[in-house]
Order: structure tokens, then sequence, then C-alpha cells
């Protein structure tokens, strides 16, 4: 019992501290490492939540995708990040009042939330997390029978994503040499191979 | 397991509230850099992500991770375009920074 509680506190200073790292680090390549620690340690608290397939989901996601996206992304771009961050000082007292001032009113409305009577009730009718089976296969089943559309209409997302980056970033440079398949493919024999009589000791 | 050991739903809830209120800090006080303005708002799905998995867990209803995996997907995408964006604006301009972007203004 004290280790689920020792590891969710872990878990949570862990994801709070590597979150607010993310905020403050002075280079970017370090805010995505601080990151992809975030990404982790939720991962954790999810595992404690008994939702294993989520956190492995966000570690292969996001870790494994979208972090080393802006990996890439941070290193490829030529860009001086100390002269990026030197309003920082000045913007800080403005983005801390607008986090307080989020933070209360989070607080003062979460404060004085309490369930209903019935609504406990009503909710767990509607998909209860079956006990027989793991997680994973539980998922499983509720995506592919109730949620199959919008789980098909998320995978066109990501497809029209891929697309539009393609897009955005393909580009056509000067001075590159390309393959021109047809070019290769109607090549012919007289145009590439020449038949020389060459005499002895001469050369061509 | 967790309820036995006093961990409910609302230190779940803190810790989704306070990583949310780090993401929207992070876009305040980065308001030059696009590239940690984009990692705050991540950082803000994930608080998202986390209420939606504790309520789950907390109500016994599957329905709550369902979502939790669409809330990727869509943030997966965002973060491929928003980058295309960001990588697309650096080459014309040559900066990241969010006051050179006003090229659109009239």
């Amino acid at each position: 019992m004290a280790i689920a509680a020792l590891a969710f506190y872990v878990f949570a200073a862990v994801a709070v501290a590597s979150g607010l790292m993310v905020t403050l680090a002075r280079n970017p390549v370090h805010s995505v490492l601080w990151l992809i620690l975030a990404f982790f340690s939720t991962a954790g608290l999810f595992v404690l939540l008994g939702a294993e397939f989520v956190a492995m989901l966000l570690v292969i996601v996001y870790v494994g995708a979208v972090a080393v996206l802006f990996l890439f992304v941070v290193m490829m771009l030529d860009v001086d990040f100390a002269a990026l961050k030197s309003g920082f000082v000045e913007n800080m007292p403005f983005g801390l009042l607008i986090g307080a001032v989020l933070l209360t009113e989070i607080v003062l409305a979460v404060g004085v939330w309490q369930f209903g009577d019935a609504a406990v009730a009503s909710r767990a009718a509607v998909s209860p997390t079956p006990d027989e089976v793991s997680n994973t296969v539980a998922l499983g089943r509720l995506i592919y029978d109730d949620y199959l559309h919008l789980f098909q209409l998320a995978g066109m997302v990501l497809f029209v994503a891929m697309v539009g980056a393609i897009v955005l970033t393909l580009r056509k440079r000067e001075g590159v040499k390309r393959q021109d398949v047809l070019a290769q493919m109607y090549r012919t024999r007289e145009q590439s191979v020449e038949l020389r009589d060459v005499k002895p000791g001469q050369g061509v | 397991m967790l309820s036995d050991a006093g961990i409910g739903l609302g230190h779940f809830l803190t810790v989704a509230a306070i990583l949310f209120v780090t993401g929207i800090f992070g876009i305040f006080a980065n308001r030059k850099n696009v590239i940690v303005i984009l990692m705050s708002i991540e950082l803000m799905l994930l608080a998202v992500n986390i209420n939606m998995v504790a309520f789950s867990a907390h109500l016994g209803d599957m329905v709550g991770q369902v979502f939790t995996m669409f809330i990727l997907t869509v943030a997966a995408a965002e973060a491929a375009i928003g980058l295309a964006i960001l990588v697309c604006f650096f080459r014309n301009r040559g900066s990241i920074d969010v006051e050179d972007v006003n090229m659109m203004k009239g």
C-alpha cells in the first residue's frame, strides 16, 4: 500500500518538476529532454491508475515520435536561442500572474465541486471496466465495437497531418541532380553505345 | 490499491492542474520561442489526458481512456503540422521569433 503512495508522489513530483523545467530551461534541447521526462513520469501515473495501454501509448507516441520530432526540429534550425530567451525575465511576472489567476480559478471551481448522488451510478453503467480481461483487451473491444468510426476518423486526422507536413516542408531546390526515370527507360542502344574501330597503338 | 493508500481522484486532479498552469505559464514566459510554446501546449494536453484517465479510473468507465487516445492523436497531428509550419517559416524569414510573424499584417 505504502509503495503505491510512494510511487504516486515520486511520479507526480517528477512530472511537475520536469514540466516546470520545460518552460525554464535555457536551451531548447534541454526543454525537449525535460518534456520526455515529464511524459515518462505521466506514463508511470497512468500505470498506477490501471491504464497500461494508454501509458504505453504515451511512451511510444509522445516519447518515440513527438518528442523526437521536436528534437529534430530544434537541432535542424540554426537559431540563436540565447536571443530568443532574452525577454524571459520581463515576461515572467506576467506569466506568473496569469498562472496564479488560472490556478485560483481552478481551485475555486474544483474546491466546491462534488459528485452528485446519482452521477457515479449513471455513468458507470455506460461502459464499465471489466474485471475478467486486461486493460488492453477491454480498450480494444470498446474501440472496435463502439468507437470504430471515430477511430477511423482519428486515422484520417493523422493521414491529413502527414500529407500536410510533407506538402509544407517539401521544396524544389535548384542545382540538384535528380533521377529521371522516364529518360532512363526510353534510352536506346544507339544513344548510349557506339562501336569504334580502334587502331592498334593509337587509342580512341 | 491506490485508494487504500489514500491517493484519490483529487491527487491526480491536482497534478493535472499544476501541469496545465505550468503550460500556460510557459506560453506567456517564453513569448519569443515558438518551439517552447509548442512544447507548453503539449504539456497542457498532457494535463488534460491525466484528468481523463483519472476520471476513467475513478468512475470505472473505459470511455475516458478512449478519448485519451483521441486527444493523443490530435496532439501528435498538431505537433507535426506546427513544426512543419515552423520549418517553413524559418526558411522564409531565418528566425523563429514570434515578433517576426508579421508578414500578413495589412
